[in-house]
């Protein structure tokens, strides 16, 4: 019996192929918003956490200026790296603390040109970031102070400038001094948002202000707590630590401001996650607009198909035979709506995965999850009309029109 | 009822009449209606428009349930049955056959001549059989897959007749089955029902404008106003000679 609806159902789809069409047209937008939305968010939120793992975890980024972020110093003085001894000297419960200056400079070697960016800072610096050496050696102690002509490059910058061969011990012109490459960087791959962390040249801090920016600011303090230790203390004695030392009155606000990258991810974590619900729930009633448009047509399909319906229960359909074929009609249509909205929605967030450079993860239970919602609002929007065609009196539908 | 009274008629109404609408709006389309058909019969209803010969044959197709009196269906009281009763009892024993053919369109021959199989739940190779035997039946053996669009009207009536027959109902109820047609489709249809009625034993309930039409029945039945006015033997019965040549089949 329940093959037979099918059949029927199959049939008069069939019979009607542009306007069943349009009819799962809402689904399979629906559908396909929904997943995509899903997918995309989840590619993102993945991107976001990766990229806040690989700056370090447990790690705390202090710069000068009130307003968080990269930008905006807004004349606060810089750090020097005095302050960056200071707090490994006076707080506890800190793994490492890296000063840290930055240029963006074209390097030049093996007859190739390449543009990056230069990081000067100290052997901590590798341990705030999570950095492993693919081949060759730290800095020595006595290059730090010097502020040796030695650098560590970055994947990229070892691809670009020396291609196939290893690159340790070649020479690497930054601006006008040639330092000698003493180590290579594991690569960590692509960043989240299309950055490339592996596009750098790491040189002791030193050397940086000696040779390159000719000051002695440090940009940032990259400060790494040890495992399990309390964040809000720290950070609160670390603030203590730079008032005193930036000689702050009592009423005056902080010049620098600590990020927290724990904190960082969490947001964001939490931000991308409201972001994929609520875009979630904007496609679901994208969906119901769909389920609404199968009942519409469901209905007209009951009032045209009048003397049909008489027919089918003048010949010895039951009430539950018409109820079961219009309700399976209605139940096929809007699943192969999510069935065709699953496919589309796969092929789009594939590609603006790829587009945006966020991860594209497949996710089976969101897709069966589609599917199902979009089964069960064949049910629930093709009962009414369903019920509405199986009441139908044989002789009244007969002569109907 | 003695033991050696003949066998009970497939069909007896009593005193069956019907309503229309309540109070004074009330309408009385039947009123009082005594009716036997036995099994193999080919009985023509007549009677001027608004006689209620269409009530009476949705009565007797257990598509409606008679105001007042009883309907004996085998002996069974339909009038008592529900709506998936009625169903069921239509399913098992009538086949129908309409003025307007009635076939779904878009849809073969054969898909439609099925139909009533597939409710009954008969499996697809029998189903298909059936139908097949029953276009045969009906003389369109090789339409099979022409759909109510490609066929002409008389072809299409003669698809409805081989949709209600490939039941194997008891009764066939045709309520003006040629009342769309030209007067040699007409004929044609004729001569084919008076065929089932022979050599399957199908009995025939049929209502007709055309005295040309109502010449096929056996028996004439006259509707005059809700009531029937006359229900005699037809003395000059058509179509005998010609059914008896070699029909399809
Ligand atoms: N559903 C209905 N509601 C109200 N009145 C009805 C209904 N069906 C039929 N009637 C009335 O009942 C009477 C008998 O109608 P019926 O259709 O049985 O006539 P008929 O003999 O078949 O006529 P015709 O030859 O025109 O088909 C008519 O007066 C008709 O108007
Ligand atoms: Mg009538």
């Amino acid at each position: 019996m329940f093959l037979n609806a099918l059949l029927l159902a199959l049939r008069s789809i069939r019979r009607n192929l542009m306007r069943s069409f349009l009819t799962i047209l809402g689904i399979v937008i629906g559908v396909g918003a929904v997943i995509t939305m899903v997918t995309l968010g989840n590619g993102a939120t993945l991107a976001v956490q990766a990229q806040i793992s690989s700056l370090g975890t447990n790690l705390l980024m202090v710069r000068p200026g009130q307003r968080l972020g990269a930008h905006g110093a807004g004349g606060a003085p810089a750090f020097t790296e005095t302050d960056a001894d200071a707090i490994m000297a006076q707080i506890g419960g800190i793994a490492a603390v890296a000063p840290e200056a930055r240029a963006p400079i074209t390097v030049v070697g093996n007859g190739r040109n390449w543009a990056t960016m230069v990081i000067g800072s100290t052997n901590a610096w590798f341990k705030t970031g999570n950095w492993r050496l693919a081949s060759g050696r730290l800095f020595e102690d006595d290059e730090q102070r010097a502020g040796a002509a030695v650098c560590i490059i970055g994947e990229t910058v070892r691809r670009e400038i020396f291609g196939g061969t290893r690159g340790v011990g070649e020479q690497l012109r930054i601006k006008q001094f040639s330092c000698q490459v003493i180590g290579i960087l594991a690569s960590k791959g692509q960043a989240a948002m299309g950055s490339d962390q592996d596009d750098i040249v790491v040189v002791p801090l030193h050397t940086l202000q000696r040779r390159v920016v000719g000051n002695l600011r440090v940009a940032t303090l990259l400060v790494s707590m040890q495992d399990g230790t309390d964040g809000t203390r720290l950070k609160a004695g670390l603030r203590q630590l730079l008032r005193e030392r930036r000689k702050l009155a009592e009423r005056e606000d902080d010049n620098f401001n600590i990020l927290d990258t724990q904190q960082i991810a969490e947001t964001m974590a939490g931000t991308t996650k409201v972001m994929t619900t609520l875009l979630g729930a904007v496609a679901a009633v994208s969906l119901l607009v769909g389920g609404i448009g199968i009942m519409n047509i469901m209905l007209v399909s009951v009032t045209e198909r009048t003397r049909e319906i008489g027919l089918r229960l003048a010949i010895g359909a039951l009430e539950r035979d018409v109820l079961l074929q219009f309700l399976i009609e209605a139940v096929v249509l809007a699943g192969l709506g999510g069935l065709v909205g699953v496919v589309t929605a796969t092929g789009a967030s594939y590609v603006m995965a790829r587009a945006m450079g966020v991860p594209y993860l497949f996710d089976p239970a969101i897709n069966l999850l589609s599917l199902a919602f979009s089964a069960g609002i064949g049910v629930l929007f093709g009962y009414f009309p369903a019920r509405r065609a199986a009441r139908l009196d044989p002789i009244e539908a007969l002569r109907h029109e | 009822m003695s033991a050696h009274a003949p066998a009970r008629p497939l069909i007896q109404l009593r005193g069956v009449t019907k309503r229309y609408g309540q109070g004074q709006a009330a309408l009385m389309a039947l009123k009082g209606i005594d009716l036997d058909v036995r099994a193999g019969e080919f009985v023509a209803i007549m009677g001027p428009s608004g006689s209620g010969k269409s009530t009476a044959m949705n009565i007797l197709g257990c598509l409606d349930n008679p105001s007042e009196g009883q309907y004996l269906f085998q002996g069974a009281h339909v009038e008592a049955l529900t709506r998936d009763q009625r169903a069921r009892l239509r399913r098992r024993y009538l086949g129908f056959v309409f003025q307007g053919f009635n076939l779904l369109a878009r849809t073969s021959a054969q898909e439609n001549v099925e139909l009533p199989l597939l409710y009954r739940g008969t499996n697809a190779s029998i189903r298909h059989a059936a139908a097949a035997r029953a276009l045969q039946a009906v003389g369109l053996g090789g339409w099979e897959h022409h759909t109510p669009g490609e066929l002409s009207g008389g072809q299409q009536q003669r698809v409805a007749i081989a949709r209600a027959i490939v039941t194997d109902p008891a009764v066939v109820l045709a309520d003006e089955p040629t009342g769309n047609l030209d007067t040699k489709r007409s004929q044609e249809i004729m001569q084919l029902l008076v065929e089932l009625n022979r050599a399957h034993g199908i009995t025939v309930l049929m209502v007709t404008h055309e005295a040309d039409m109502a010449a096929y029945a056996e028996r004439l039945v006259h509707f005059i106003d809700g009531r029937i006015d006359g229900d005699a033997p037809n003395p000059h019965r058509a179509g005998v000679a010609a059914s008896a040549a070699p029909m399809v089949v």
